[in-house]
């Protein structure tokens, strides 16, 4: 076997190649006819709202937009934005959002999906697009529970979870996606939250502008099912001490603010062994506290972060981008091929067709 | 005194080894130097999945077995003339396959008596007298592995690899006595080797010793010829099956102007498609290798969306892995190729050996009513127009299509003419551009809106301004497409889906029946309905049959779903149906559920072709029972010989 020099390629924003439009847009043009049909109080309606607001931002042309999604209930998300889209099956939007962006490079192609779809029956498909950096945007509405099929605990629920089909509690150890995400070698992972419209807004202008597969965990609350699994991070007198802002370029703190350094009274250190420890953050040397650094080629400091957060009841957990690097994409390479293959003939394509199936050891009878 | 030469009007040869000694490059080439030749040819391949299963057993024997004649030939043969074992498992495991007389030409080399008992003999056979297992055959056991080391000494090469020559020799010898030419094998070793010229060197040279040791032994007091076929004007090239598949392929991109995209996951015996797929990325390929079944389809699905000819190629495990997906393409209304290279089931079953026991799980193996037209070649070279077909109806009625072939279709080979791009069907895929719906202030898209005459939905792909619309795996309204629960809604939607598969027998030719009897005003009363690979043993049967004096009908069918217009009233003009397949009666049980007749099935699932002589005794006790004759089929030359 041979390897071959692939280049780099040349474009780097995941919209770069996807038209724009001149004409001011805004979010009602984004809204479909169709009425929306999520309990009331679901954090879906939130996440609807701000990209129905946010897409309008990108200037892109809509016709050029491409919402897929798969089962659950966050899945029926394209049905409710006036662009193309496409509700598939369960777990597999990744894999139909990769036939997309492969053979489009003018689209800009966005999968929505949740906990159920995206973790547990679709496992395999979203670690093959986030090691393949298929040029699309993953929104991963985790809500920890199976909302659709009424209530049965999911791969992000708590060991112990009493659900309709774990009556005794659950016994399932929960996948953190984030981490998940790193270890599949993902090029950009964050993590927001429902209710935090501006935080929601700005991972998602950062996604969309990543080449390459983006990952984005938004918590999600069910009010039905699993309501309140992250009223620790909304609360207002719990949400200092439960969100791990993740900023790059600053040092990594949390809890209650100084006036003065606006440094929370906590803050992570790097721990014996690799990993990442919390300490007051009066008692670290300046010099040991944490820059977050997410354009760090090396994913190590971004696992060890992303394993803050609680597998069980939530109640502290890192928030914002964890990582964000360049690596080319499936889709641009595949494409690079194509077009190198394309150049080597200016041939019409029936002669080259013609030329094709008579190659080899051939006999003529007259 | 130069040897005398023998005409024959046709020859089987099989040639036999271990599964690492080359005997399927050894075949190839003999087919290539017979086809170059003019001869008409048909090739039955035959291997272990095991990729190196332990040397000198039994399991590990591999074979490539090969027809040739000066007339049109149907099958690989029911049973060989000669035999070229190159070790004792290989005699082992052929022997019995072999009519008495055949020439048997063996390797004595490996006939040490560890090779020995690994076969399974206690004595070697080469050694028994008239009562041991050789007695019937002509005997050649020549030391081919020594005479090749010597032949290719001057090479430098270490033992092991100047044995490995030993193909090549025994190709040379072949050649030899079959007068085939040389120069395509020469040249194809010059191209084979050309980075390492004392390989190509020691191949070229046993080569030509096999040739020329054939001239001179004593061993052989004769060699044959087997005359060029008269076939009808054009030119002509050997293709497999898969290789005309993926032809037909990009064939079917270049006449619709549209790119194809492949998402495919490797499995025998369908991977040499996405492997010579990926070799044309200049005609606009794209293949993806997805992580599994299941990505491949979907990448597939995601790239008709977006307006190209999706494909997706596998075996029957991967059928049933991409079922669900299947039904979303169902569900959708978009262009699919999903093509399944049969193999023997169930589960893992035998992945090199072939079968066609698939055809009910294309019909029906999906959730809910989720009709798919199917598609199957007759032939390797039939491959090609298969899927041009299944990708003219898959891009007119906007709706998946199976194409069923199998792992004989695959591998074998024959002649195939090549055809002029202008003859090869132009497809439209009429993309919607505009709105089609609404009034002049309102116009709108509706993606469920029909083509009155094909109920095909209009193809609007992202990009295309003004037709942004959402499909998805629940039910539709008709016309607007928007998710729709109503029960009449549901039964109308059913209902069309299946219309709309049902239309495309509108665009079918009529059947060819093919009952030469019946114009001499004596029709006959037997029928052979059959499908995919079964064409060819079908053919030859009905020919030995008619041979011997009887009637019997033949009609082949390209279409399985929808079945043709005219089946049903060309089933039910004949007192017997007889259907041949490798499966236990799937093509029987559709045709007896859809128009009521008695239709008998021949079912073989060896892992083989149907052999055409046992048909040919099946379908004469048919005859002797609907026209109250006795048959007798022993006095009527063989299934492929010339009356």
């Amino acid at each position: 076997m041979t390897s071959t020099d692939l280049g780099l390629p040349t474009v780097h924003s995941g919209l770069d190649l996807v038209p724009t439009s001149d004409e001011p847009q805004n979010a009602k043009e984004y809204t479909s006819d169709q009425e929306v049909r999520w309990c009331p109080g679901c954090g879906d309606y939130a996440v609807l709202k701000a990209v129905q607001s946010f897409l309008p931002d990108l200037g892109l042309r809509r016709e050029n937009i491409v919402f897929v999604s798969g089962i659950g209930c966050s899945s029926r998300f394209p049905y409710y934005l006036d662009t193309y889209g496409m509700h598939s099956i369960h777990g597999r939007a990744p894999s139909i959002a990769t036939g997309i962006a492969t053979s489009r490079p003018d689209l800009s192609v966005w999968v929505v999906t949740g906990d159920g779809d995206a973790l547990s029956i679709g496992g395999n498909h979203l670690i093959h697009a986030l090691r393949r950096n298929v040029n699309m945007t993953i929104l991963l509405f985790n809500n920890r529970i199976y909302g659709l099929t009424k209530g049965q605990y999911s791969p992000t629920s708590e060991i112990g979870k009493v659900t309709k089909s774990t009556p005794v509690g659950s016994v399932d150890q929960p996948f953190n996606p984030v981490s998940l995400a790193l270890g599949a070698e993902a090029t950009f992972v964050a993590r927001t939250v429902d209710s935090d419209r501006k935080h929601l807004t700005s991972v998602l202008s950062a996604a969309a502008a990543h080449r390459g597969t983006s990952l984005v965990e938004i918590y999600q609350n069910c009010p039905i099912f699993n309501d309140g699994a992250f009223d620790d991070l909304k609360g207002p007198d719990t949400k200092a001490d439960a969100i791990i802002p993740l900023v790059h370029g600053e040092p990594i703190t949390f809890g209650a603010r100084d006036a003065e350094t606006g440094m929370g009274n906590k803050a992570l250190v790097r721990a014996a062994g690799g990993g990442v420890e919390i300490i007051e953050t009066g008692a670290a040397r300046p010099d040991q506290l944490m820059i977050h650094d997410a354009h760090n080629p090396d994913p190590t400091t971004a696992f060890a972060i992303s394993r803050l957060t609680d597998a069980g009841v939530l109640h502290q957990s890192p928030i914002g981008i964890f990582r964000q690097v360049e690596r080319p994409t499936y889709d641009d390479l595949a494409r690079r091929q194509l077009t190198a293959a394309r150049e080597e003939s200016e041939a019409a394509p029936e002669d080259r067709l013609a030329a094709l199936l008579g190659a080899g050891d051939s006999w003529t009878v007259l | 005194m130069p040897k005398q030469v023998q005409q024959l009007d046709r020859v089987v040869i099989r040639f036999a080894g271990d599964s690492g000694d080359g005997m399927q490059l050894t075949g190839d080439r003999f087919t290539q130097e017979s086809a170059v030749f003019g001869n008409d040819l048909v090739t039955l391949p035959n291997f272990p999945a095991e990729i190196r299963a332990p040397q000198g057993t039994l399991p590990g024997v591999s074979s490539f077995q090969v027809h040739i004649a000066d007339h049109d030939i149907m099958t690989p043969g029911d049973a060989p003339d000669v035999l070229v074992a190159m070790n004792p498992a290989a005699l082992k495991a052929n022997l019995g396959d072999l009519p008495k007389g055949a020439a048997v030409i063996v390797d004595t080399h490996d006939f040490t008596a560890r090779n020995l008992q690994k076969a399974g003999y206690a004595d070697s056979p080469l050694d028994e007298g008239p009562d041991g297992p050789l007695a019937d055959y002509q005997v050649h056991a020549l030391d081919l592995t020594g005479m090749t080391v010597e032949a290719v000494k001057e090479y430098g090469l270490s033992r092991k690899d100047a044995a490995r020559a030993k193909n090549m020799f025994a190709l040379g010898l072949v050649s030899w006595m079959y007068g085939r030419p040389t120069e395509p094998t020469t040249a194809f070793l010059e191209r084979r080797f050309a980075k390492v010229p004392p390989i190509r060197d020691a191949n070229i040279a046993a080569f030509t010793a096999g040739w020329s040791f054939g001239e001179t032994t004593e061993a052989f007091v004769s060699s044959y010829e087997v005359r060029p076929a008269p076939m009808p004007p054009g030119t002509y090239r050997n293709i497999t099956g898969n290789l005309a598949l993926a032809y037909g392929i990009v064939a079917a991109g270049v006449r619709s102007g549209l790119p194809v995209f492949l998402g495919s996951y490797p499995i025998t015996p369908a991977s040499d498609i996405l492997h010579e797929l990926s070799k044309h990325k200049g005609f606009g390929v794209t293949t993806f290798q997805a992580e599994d079944e299941i990505a491949g389809i979907g990448a597939a699905i995601g790239a008709a969306f977006s307006g190209s000819l999706g494909v997706t190629t596998t075996s029957g495990p991967g059928i049933a892995l991409k079922s669900e997906s299947i039904g979303l393409a169902v569900a959708l209304e978009l262009p699919l190729l999903v093509i399944d290279v049969q193999r023997g089931g169930p589960s893992t079953g035998l992945p090199t050996k072939t079968e066609q026991a698939d055809l009910l799980q294309a019909m029906y193996g999906r959730n809910g009513e989720a009709p798919v037209p199917i598609v199957a070649p007759q032939t390797p070279g039939d491959c090609f127009d298969a899927a041009l077909e299944a990708a003219r109806i898959a891009i007119t009625y906007r709706t998946p299509v199976m194409l069923l072939s199998d792992g004989y279709l695959a591998n074998g080979s024959e002649p195939w003419r090549i055809p002029e791009i202008t003859e090869l069907p132009a497809i439209d895929p009429a993309f919607a551009t505009e709105p089609n719906h609404g009034t002049d202030g309102d116009r709108g898209f509706w993606p469920y809106l029909r083509d009155e005459q094909t109920l095909a939905r209009p193809w609007a792909v992202p990009g295309t301004p003004g037709l942004e619309h959402r499909i998805g795996g629940l039910e539709k309204g008709e016309g607007h497409g928007n998710i729709s629960y109503d029960p009449a809604n549901h039964d109308l939607m059913v209902r069309t889906r299946q219309a709309k598969v049902d239309r495309v027998a509108d665009s079918l030719p009529p059947l060819e029946v093919d009952d030469p009897s019946a114009t001499e005003g004596q029709g006959a009363k037997v029928l052979v309905v059959g499908w995919g690979s079964t064409y060819g043993p079908s053919a030859a049967a009905i020919r030995q049959v008619r041979r011997a004096g009887y009637h019997v009908a033949q009609v082949h069918l390209r279409h399985l779903n929808p079945f043709p217009h005219d089946l049903g009233r060309i089933v039910r003009s004949y007192d017997k149906v007889l259907v041949p397949e490798m499966n236990l009666g799937q093509l029987s049980l559709l045709l007896r559920a859809k128009y009521l007749v008695d239709a008998v099935g021949f079912n073989v699932v060896r892992g083989l072709p149907i052999k055409a002589t046992e048909l040919a005794e099946v379908i004469g006790q048919l005859v002797a029972d609907a026209e109250g004759v006795t048959v007798d089929l022993s006095a009527t030359p063989d299934e492929e010989g010339i009356a």
